[in-house]
Formats: structure tokens, C-alpha cells, sequence
């Protein structure tokens, strides 16, 4: 199995990746390259083996934790708008979405 | 009395901390002093962001708390950090034209446990683009030179943060480790570098690649410089990051001179190979024999799983990559384009134009892994495997106490020597991504010379959560050897 050209661009849309046509095929090459060396993974049998997810699950078990339903950090509206590209009256700007 | 200025560079961060403590010299004197080493080898193209008066200050106030007997354990002592980890006084890009001039506004939990112990901030280091690469050459802001010798790559992906300490111009660094981030950099510039356990180390404020990988450590000249600035940084950060050990804070430096008479080291064979280069293999058997001489002894292991190492990080690794950077849209933080149709097309565009070649297939593969039809193929069957080679390191830890190989196949190459060609940087990343994916503590440790006169490490790994251990093993043999502290001619 190798990708095509039409597999790059349903992957490049589903990541919202605007891709040139030589930068498209470039990455494609690279990719089929790249899964050539993952087939050899594919052929291991884990037949009743558990998905390792997370390290920490072989350190310490850990549930999954909550902390209280309250408020811990200061409103820093100001300084976490200071690097967005476009805010209007502390608010995010983005492009009409809905007519 | 001041110390000799010349003579401030050659000092180890722990006789940095006692001249300081004893007032043989100021903090401010020391940053300075730093900053003005930095300023001499920008060539090395190591920080990305300095700010004098912001570091002059910080040292000014340990100044004071040294003067009223306050002083913390790295009081005064200057570090710079990966600028993976944001800071609100310094820029921090991850490396990444997305996050070009992006001002944080909170410090890392790591940045801010560093700062409480009263270490001085010298800037941030560059390092690969969002923390993926092995050579520092997927940086926005170009690569690193590696201060051995300036054509060949520092390795990656704290690239910055080895070359700086590589060349005095800092006493320590920070650095992050995914797949070998920290341990392959300080092998091929002839430092010291540990990453402890996952989670223990807070990753609230490190900018995320693969948050089942991410693990910060530090990079110094000595394993003792190393536990003194890895106790500072560790700890629990329950309310901050998920992920984040409950193990109570640690005294690394605890075990440093404990003699490891009977000490067993494992030597997996799957890391002697065909793969592994003369040169390397030469220093490290070396290196294996000195253990020996030592009063350690030597244990034949297998990790049969190591080769498949290589694909199942990089199926994990792409996928939570491809996850995490979705965050970048141009919308709260970051770049964003400035020519664009509709929504959907500024997310195209501002992705485009931000994010590097390196980055983009990793979000192309790890979008690919996660597509309805494909998950259970690669990403499932990845973590699969991935439990297989944690239950083979458990397995293994059954006969030694620590396992020890080379942490590359070879010496740091030439600037541009693997071309265009992304997989020949994968594959030389085999013998630290094992550890990486069992979350198990890891070190490289300077044991010689290959080719070109170019560093070679000792990679050492331990079990979960024993740092101590491993920092112990690698300070026996730092006090019979010298090859930590050798640096590169004309730095």
C-alpha cells in the first residue's frame, strides 16, 4: 500500500494544511518512504497485549485526576491577548463564520 | 575579592555555587561574565533571545539574598533555557516562525522552580522546531553549530542548549527530551545530560510535541552539576500538569559518592549491531571496561525490540504532535496570514506559512495514523508495541541495575549530511528511543572521542525513578576520568 496524491490532500485538508503542488508531492515520496519502515511493525503479533497509552501507567498507577471546581488563576485577559494576531475590545477576532 | 574573570568559564556549577555563596564573586559578575562568552560565539547561532538588563536584574536580587543569607541552592547561578519552555521575560519561538516574537504570559513550571532556587536567567537556546529533529537544523532561525567542530551538527533537538554548555557559555541549560532530545545533543558536544523519569519534571509551559514523551532534564558538564540542577527543577505539579508524578521532591546529589562495588551493568546487544560505527563502538567498549575496572560488572542483555523502536515512535510521536499542534490557527497566539478567504483558508495559510517541512510531515503522518480506517493498524498497534518493549526493559532490569551502550551509532555529522532525506535522521535515533517510549530515565556521558575528534556518549539508563542511581554510576566514572571536562580548541 503506498499513498497518493488524492490520500495527500484529504490528509493535508483533515489538518488544515495548505500544501503547494511541489510540496505536495515532495511529502508524499517522504511519507511512502517512511511507512516502508513501519511495515515491519505491522507484521508484530500483539494478540492480548494492552495499549501502553502512557508511561506513567508502568511508574504508579494513577487515577484520573480532578482538582476542585474553582477558580485557581488570576484574569490575565490583557497579557493573554498581547501575542494574538487580531482583538478588538478583548476580544479574538476571526473571519465571518456565519452570513 | 573577585575571581579572575578568565577563570569563571572553567569553573563547574558546583564550585560555581560555593564561590558565590562564599562572596569570592558576585552574581552579577558571573552573569557578565556569560553574557559577554555568549555575545563572543554568536556564530554558534546558540540563543535566540538574550536580554541583559532582564538577567542583570534577576542577578542583582541574588546578589541581595546572598548578602542576607537567603540564598537558594543555585542562588546567583546563571542558566538559559531551551526555548521550548515560554517565559514571560524572554521571546520563546519553539524554534517555529509560528511562534515568532510570542511573549508568554506565565514562566514554566520548570523556568519558575529554577528561579525560586535563585538561578539567574542568561536567554533562551535554539533548538529544532517545536522540539523535532536530531541535528537543530529544522530551526526556523537556522541551525546550530556544534562547538567541536563548526560544520557539523550540535545533534537535536537542544541542539542550542548542548553547544552553549559545550562552550562555556553557560554553566547548565535546560533542555527537553522526546525521542533523545537531550541525551544525543550532549553526546555530540562532549556534555553531560540527563532526562529523568517521565513525569518528573512539570510540562506545564513546555510548548508540547508528544505529551506521552516530553520529559525536561537539564544538560551541564558533570553529573554533579546535573543532580544539583535537576533537584531544583523536579517535582510534583498536580494542579498543572496531569501527568506529573506523585513522588515527593528529590535530593539527586544524595548517592553522588556512594561506592556501586557489584554494581550489574547490562549491555543490550541489540545496540552493538552492524549499525553502530567504529569509532563509537570503540569509546564505548572503552568506557565499558573503565566500569569494570571500577568494580562494576558487565551483563549481557537483550532489548529484542529495539529496531521496532524506530517506527513505533515515530507513529506515537506524529500523532500526539499532530493533536497538540492544532492549537496553532492564528487565532489566540502566534502567526497568522495575512491574505485569506474564509476561515478555513486562514487556517490553511497560517498553517502553511508557519510551520517548517520537518513539522509538516509530522502532522501529515500523524494525522494519517488517527484517520478512521488506519488507527488500529498503526497508532493502536504502535502502543502495543510500545507496552512489549517497556515489559522487556522490566524484564532486563531483572538482571542488572543499570543498562549502558552508546547513545548513537555515530558522531555528530556534517551540517546538511543527511540531505534531504528525514528518515536517516529516524533511524540514527534508535538507541535513545526505547528508553524514551518506556519513559525510563536516561543519561549520555562523555567517554571519548571518535572520528574527527568528535565527543562520544555513554548513554546509561535506569529504572523508573532512579535518578540518583544513574547520576551516582556516572559520577564514579567522571572521578576517574577526564573526558567531561575537555572542551573544544578556541572556545
Amino acid at each position: 500500500m503506498s499513498l497518493t496524491l488524492v490520500d495527500m490532500d484529504r490528509l493535508a485538508h483533515l489538518a488544515r494544511l495548505g500544501l503547494q503542488p511541489d510540496e505536495r508531492a515532495r511529502l508524499c515520496a517522504q511519507l511512502n518512504n517512511f511507512f516502508g519502515i513501519v511495515e515491519q511493525m505491522r507484521a508484530v503479533d500483539t494478540t492480548g497485549i494492552t495499549p501502553l497509552a502512557h508511561p506513567t501507567d508502568v511508574i504508579q498507577e494513577v487515577a484520573l485526576r480532578l482538582r476542585p471546581d474553582v477558580a485557581s488563576e488570576p484574569n490575565q485577559r490583557e497579557a493573554n491577548q498581547r501575542s494574538a494576531p487580531a482583538v478588538e475590545v478583548g476580544l479574538f477576532l476571526v473571519p465571518k463564520v456565519i452570513e | 575579592m573577585t575571581q579572575n574573570s578568565q577563570e569563571l568559564h572553567d569553573l563547574s556549577l558546583t564550585g560555581l555555587v560555593a564561590a558565590l555563596r562564599t562572596r569570592r564573586v558576585s552574581s552579577v559578575e558571573v552573569a557578565e561574565h556569560f553574557l559577554q562568552r555568549a555575545r563572543a560565539h554568536t556564530d554558534l547561532g546558540a540563543f535566540l533571545d538574550v536580554r541583559p538588563d532582564v538577567t542583570l536584574t534577576q542577578a542583582s536580587a541574588a546578589d541581595a539574598r546572598l548578602a542576607s543569607g537567603k540564598a537558594g541552592a543555585l542562588e546567583g547561578i546563571p542558566l538559559a533555557h531551551k526555548d521550548i519552555f515560554v517565559t514571560k521575560d524572554f521571546v520563546t519561538t519553539a524554534g517555529s516562525k509560528m511562534l515568532s516574537g510570542y511573549q508568554s504570559p506565565f514562566d514554566a513550571t520548570v523556568v519558575a522552580r529554577l528561579a525560586q532556587a535563585g538561578a539567574v536567567t542568561l536567554g533562551k537556546l535554539n533548538c529544532d522546531e517545536f522540539a523535532m529533529g536530531s541535528a537543530n537544523e529544522n530551526s526556523a532561525y537556522g541551525p546550530v553549530k556544534n562547538p567541536w567542530d563548526t560544520t557539523r551538527t550540535p545533534g537535536g533537538s537542544s541542539g542550542g542548549s548542548a553547544a552553549a554548555v559545550a562552550a562555556r557559555m553557560t554553566p547548565a541549560a535546560t533542555g527537553t527530551d522526546t525521542g533523545g532530545s537531550i541525551r544525543q545533543p550532549s553526546a555530540f558536544c562532549g556534555v553531560t545530560g540527563i532526562k529523568p523519569t517521565y513525569g518528573r519534571a512539570s510540562r506545564h509551559g513546555m510548548v508540547a510535541f508528544a505529551s506521552s514523551l516530553d520529559q525536561a532534564g537539564v544538560l551541564a558538564r558533570s553529573a554533579e552539576d546535573c543532580a544539583l540542577v535537576l533537584s531544583a527543577m523536579c517535582g510534583p505539579d498536580p494542579d498543572r500538569d496531569s501527568t506529573s508524578l506523585d513522588v515527593p521532591t528529590e535530593n539527586f546529589s544524595r548517592h553522588l559518592g556512594d561506592s556501586f562495588e557489584g554494581l550489574r551493568i547490562g549491555v543490550p546487544r541489540e545496540f552493538f549491531g552492524v549499525g553502530l560505527a567504529d569509532d563509537v563502538r570503540a569509546a564505548v567498549d572503552a568506557a565499558l571496561a573503565q566500569y569494570e575496572k571500577l568494580g562494576a560488572r558487565l551483563v549481557p542483555i537483550s532489548l529484542p525490540r529495539t529496531e521496532l523502536s524506530i517506527p513505533v515512535y515515530y507513529i506515537i510521536a506524529p500523532a500526539e504532535a499532530s493533536s497538540n499542534l492544532s492549537r496553532f490557527d492564528g487565532v489566540k497566539f502566534g502567526h497568522r496570514a495575512r491574505d485569506y478567504a474564509d476561515l478555513a483558508d486562514m487556517y490553511e495559510r497560517t498553517r502553511a506559512e508557519g510551520f517548517g517541512d520537518e513539522v509538516k510531515r509530522r502532522i501529515m503522518i500523524g494525522t494519517y495514523v488517527l484517520s478512521h480506517g488506519y488507527y488500529d493498524a498503526y497508532y493502536l498497534q504502535a502502543q502495543k508495541i510500545r507496552r512489549m518493549i517497556a515489559d522487556d526493559f522490566q524484564q532486563a532490569f531483572g538482571q542488572c541495575d543499570v543498562i549502558a551502550g552508546p547513545v548513537a551509532p555515530t558522531v555528530a555529522w556534517p551540517l546538511g549530511g543527511h540531505g534531504n532525506d528525514p528518515l536517516a535522521d529516524y533511524l540514527a535515533d534508535i538507541f535513545t528511543l526505547p528508553a524514551s517510549l518506556a519513559g525510563l530515565p536516561g543519561m549520555s556521558v562523555p567517554v571519548g572521542f571518535g572520528a574527527g575528534h568528535m565527543p562520544v556518549g555513554l548513554q546509561l539508563i535506569g529504572n523508573h525513578l532512579t535518578e540518583a542511581r544513574l547520576l551516582n554510576v556516572a559520577h564514579r566514572y567522571q572521578q576517574a576520568t577526564d573526558f567531561h571536562l575537555r572542551s573544544p580548541q578556541g572556545i
